[in-house]
C-alpha cells in the first residue's frame, strides 16, 4: 500500500513537472523561439497558440495510462 | 453501483449510432436550409428555423431524460462513458464567450491574448492529476459535500457554498444573456423577452433530468458547437490558401500580416500580432494564465461533470477527452484571428473610405463595426464622421471591432450565404445553454442537496429532495435572468472575478485535502477564508467603481489575476494552522486513504 501511494505521488510529480514547462518555461523564451519559423510559425508564437495545447492533450491520456497501469501492479485497480 | 434498467442499458450500448445519426440528421438540417435560402426563404425565416429546431431538439432530449432517482439526478447515475462524458464537459466548459469572443481577442490583443489559450486548456492537467479521480472515488453528488465530508461537517461545506455561489451567479447571468441577445438577433424578439425564451429551454433541459438530462444534451449541444466553429474558418482557409486546414494554414496568413504591418501606410505604428509583452507585462501574463489554470480546476461546475463517470479508471481518460474536445475549438480560435486580421489589413485598412467591403456595413449596422468613432451603417455614415476627423484614408486607429465579431463575420468575409451565418448564431446558442445548464445545475444541486438535505432536514424522503431540487433551480434560473434583464453591462466583467475566487477559495482545500492527510478542519477553514476573502478584497479595491474602489494595483499585479495573492495564502494558512493544531483523527485519515484507492466502490455510499 505504501509503494502504492509512493509511485502515485512519483508520477504526480513527473506530470506536473512537464505541465509547468509546457505552461511556464517555454513561453519566458518565446522571443528566442521566435527566431525559428517553420510553415510560417515563428516556434514562440506557436508553442503558446498550439503547441502547449497538444502537449497538455497528450499528457493526460499518457498520464491516465500510467497511472492505471500502478493500480493494476498493486491490485487496488476496480473490478468491472 | 448504478440501478440498470433494460431501456437505459440498450440507450448506453447504443450511444455511438445514436449521436452519429444525430450529428448527421444535423448536417442535413443544414443543407435543407442552405436549399431553402437558394430556393428564396427569407433570412429571418432561416435564421428562426436554426434557433428554433435546435432548441427543441434540446428540450426533448431533456424531457426524454426525466428521472425520479436521486442518484441520476444528482450524477447521472455514475453511467456516464468517459468519451461522451469529455464531450459533455467541453460544452460545459466553452461559454459562449469562449465560441464568440476568444478569437476577437486574440485578434484584439495578438500573441498575449494566448494567456487565455494555454491557461484554460492547462487547467485540465491539475483536473487530471491533483483531483478530479479522487473526487469520483469519494463519490460526493457535490463539491461542497466533499469538503463537509473531509473538513468536519457544515463549517466548510457553508463556505464551499459561498464560493461556489460567488464563482457562478455571475457566470451564469453572462450566459442567460447572451442566450437573449442571440434569441434577439435571430428571431427578432425583444432582448427581454429573448432572455425568458432561453430560460425556458435552458429549463427544460435540466429541471426533469436533472445531471441525466444535462449530460445528454451537453453532447448534443457540443456537436452543434463545434461544427458551427469550424465549418466557416475551414471554408475561408479554402479560400485564402487552397487547403482546408486552418490549424495548419495560417502560418501563411502570419507571414503575410507580418509584412503589411512593416510596410503599410495605415498600420503604422500597430503593434505586431505576434510580438509578445505588448499587453501585459511578463508578470502579468504568466500571473494570468496562472490564475486561469487553478480557477479552471477549481469551478465547481466542471468538477462535478467527473462524478458522473462509472469508475476512477473512466474519470481520468474522461479528462483527457474533455480537454481533447475543447482542444479542437481553441487550437482553431489562433486561425480564425489571423484569417481575418489578414483580411482586415488587406482590404479595409487603407482603403478609400467608399470602398470598403460589404460586410463591415453588415455588422455596422449592428453596431459591431465602428469607423472614425460612429457604427459604420452606411458608406454616408462613414464619410461624414471621418471628414468632421480629417481622416482620408482608413487607418488602424480609427477603426474598431467588437471582440465577437471575428467569428460571426467570418460567413461574410469568405462570402459564404447566410445559412452558415445562422449555423453560427446556432452554435453560440448551444455554448451559451450548455453552460448556463451546467451552472445553474451546479447552484441548485448544493442548495437543494447541501442546504436543504444535508443541513436543514437530513430525514427529507427521496421525493421531497427532488422537487425541492427543481423548485430550486427554478428560483436561481428566474433570479439569473432577472439580474441579466435589469443589470447594467458592466456586471459582465465579473465573470473574470470567478475563476480568481473559485482558485483561492477551493483549491487549496481540494488539493490538500486528497494529497495531505495532516490537513485538518481548523487548517482548511481558517485557509479557505484566507484566501477567498483576500481575494476578493483585492478585487473589491482595485476595480474601477461601480463595481470596486478604483485603487491602485499592487505592485502592478492586474486585477484580473488577483488569484496570485489568494491562492498561494491558502496554501500558506492551510498548512501553518493544520500544523499548529492537533493531527485528524486516525479515522479520517482512514477516509482519506480510501479516497486515494480506486478499488471498492464510492466512499459516500458507506456512510
Amino acid at each position: 500500500m505504501n509503494g502504492y501511494w509512493e509511485e502515485t505521488r512519483g508520477l504526480m510529480i513527473k506530470a506536473l513537472v512537464v505541465w509547468f514547462i509546457f505552461a511556464f518555461v517555454v513561453h519566458a523564451f518565446v522571443n528566442v523561439l521566435n527566431q525559428v519559423v517553420i510553415f510560417g510559425f515563428p516556434l514562440g508564437f506557436w508553442m503558446a497558440a498550439q503547441g502547449s495545447l497538444i502537449v497538455f492533450v497528450l499528457l493526460i491520456f499518457w498520464y491516465a495510462r500510467r497511472q492505471n497501469a500502478i493500480d493494476e501492479k498493486y491490485g487496488v485497480a476496480e473490478e468491472d | 453501483m448504478s440501478e440498470a434498467t433494460p431501456a437505459k442499458n440498450a440507450f448506453l450500448a447504443n450511444l455511438g449510432k445514436i449521436y452519429a445519426i444525430y450529428t448527421g440528421g444535423f448536417l442535413a438540417f443544414v443543407v435543407f436550409l442552405g436549399i431553402l435560402e437558394q430556393l428564396g426563404v427569407p433570412e429571418r425565416i432561416i435564421g428562426f428555423l436554426f434557433v428554433g429546431l435546435t432548441l427543441a431538439v434540446y428540450a426533448g432530449i431533456g424531457v426524454l431524460s426525466r428521472t425520479m432517482q436521486v442518484s441520476e439526478y444528482y450524477v447521472a447515475g455514475r453511467s456516464v462513458p468517459a468519451l461522451y462524458n469529455g464531450m459533455a464537459t467541453a460544452a460545459d466548459w466553452m461559454s459562449g464567450a469562449s465560441f464568440l469572443a476568444m478569437a476577437g481577442t486574440l485578434y484584439l490583443l495578438g500573441y498575449d491574448g494566448m494567456a487565455f489559450v494555454v491557461g484554460w486548456t492547462g487547467g485540465y492537467v491539475l483536473v487530471a492529476v491533483l483531483i478530479a479521480p479522487f473526487l469520483r472515488k469519494f463519490g460526493a453528488y457535490t463539491v461542497p459535500d466533499f469538503l463537509a465530508a473531509r473538513f468536519g461537517g457544515n463549517v466548510a461545506r457553508f463556505i464551499g457554498i459561498i464560493v461556489l455561489l460567488a464563482a457562478s451567479f455571475v457566470y451564469v447571468v453572462a450566459q442567460i444573456r447572451g442566450t437573449g441577445l442571440i434569441a434577439e438577433r435571430f428571431l427578432n424578439i425583444p432582448y427581454n423577452i429573448g432572455v425568458f425564451v432561453g430560460l425556458a429551454g435552458i429549463l427544460l433541459c435540466s429541471m426533469l433530468g436533472g445531471m441525466r438530462a444535462v449530460t445528454w444534451t451537453q453532447v448534443a449541444q457540443y456537436i452543434v458547437l463545434i461544427i458551427a466553429y469550424l465549418v466557416p474558418v475551414v471554408i475561408m482557409s479554402y479560400k485564402f490558401t487552397g487547403v482546408p486546414i486552418p490549424q495548419i494554414m495560417y502560418g501563411e496568413a502570419l507571414q503575410q500580416i507580418s509584412q503589411l504591418e512593416q510596410t503599410k501606410e495605415a498600420l503604422a505604428g500597430v503593434k505586431p500580432h505576434i510580438q509578445p509583452f505588448t499587453t501585459y507585462d511578463p508578470f502579468n501574463f504568466f500571473a494570468l494564465i496562472f490564475c486561469l489554470m487553478v480557477g479552471t480546476a477549481s469551478l465547481p461546475h466542471v468538477l462535478m461533470r467527473f462524478f458522473t463517470t462509472p469508475s476512477v479508471r473512466q474519470a481520468r481518460y474522461s479528462v483527457g477527452w474533455a480537454l481533447f474536445f475543447i482542444f479542437i475549438l481553441y487550437f482553431t480560435a489562433p486561425a480564425y484571428a489571423a484569417f481575418v486580421k489578414l483580411e482586415i489589413y488587406q482590404n479595409v485598412l487603407g482603403s478609400a473610405l467608399n470602398a470598403l467591403p460589404d460586410w463591415v456595413y453588415v455588422w455596422g449596422a449592428h453596431g459591431k463595426v465602428k469607423i472614425c468613432g460612429v457604427a459604420a451603417a452606411s458608406v454616408e455614415a462613414v464619410q461624414q464622421a471621418c471628414a468632421a476627423k480629417g481622416v482620408s484614408m482608413l487607418d488602424w486607429q480609427n477603426l474598431s471591432i467588437a471582440k465577437d465579431v471575428v467569428v460571426i463575420a467570418t460567413p461574410e468575409i469568405a462570402g459564404l450565404p447566410f445559412v452558415i451565418t445562422g449555423l453560427v448564431g446556432a452554435g453560440g446558442l448551444a455554448a451559451a445553454m450548455s453552460t448556463a445548464d451546467g451552472l445553474l445545475l451546479a447552484m441548485a444541486n448544493a442548495l437543494s442537496h447541501d442546504i436543504y438535505y444535508r443541513m436543514l432536514d437530513p430525514t427529507a424522503p427521496t421525493g421531497r429532495r427532488l422537487i425541492a431540487a427543481r423548485i430550486i433551480l427554478i428560483g436561481v434560473a428566474i433570479l439569473g435572468a432577472i439580474t441579466a434583464t435589469v443589470a447594467p453591462p458592466d456586471i459582465l466583467k465579473l465573470v473574470a472575478w470567478a475563476f480568481s475566487l473559485a482558485a483561492a477559495g477551493n483549491f487549496p482545500a481540494l488539493v490538500l485535502g486528497i494529497w495531505w492527510k495532516r490537513t485538518n478542519t481548523t487548517g482548511a477553514i481558517a485557509g479557505m477564508l484566507a484566501g477567498f476573502g483576500v481575494t476578493l478584497a483585492y478585487l473589491i479595491w482595485t476595480a474601477a467603481p461601480p463595481l470596486g474602489l478604483g485603487n491602485p494595483e499592487l505592485f502592478g499585479l492586474k486585477n484580473i489575476s488577483a488569484g496570485l495573492l489568494g491562492i498561494p495564502l491558502g496554501f500558506i494558512v492551510m498548512i501553518v494552522v493544520s500544523k499548529m493544531t492537533a493531527p485528524p483523527s486516525p479515522e479520517m485519515q482512514a477516509l482519506v486513504d480510501e479516497i486515494r484507492t480506486p478499488k471498492g466502490g464510492v466512499v459516500m455510499d458507506k456512510s
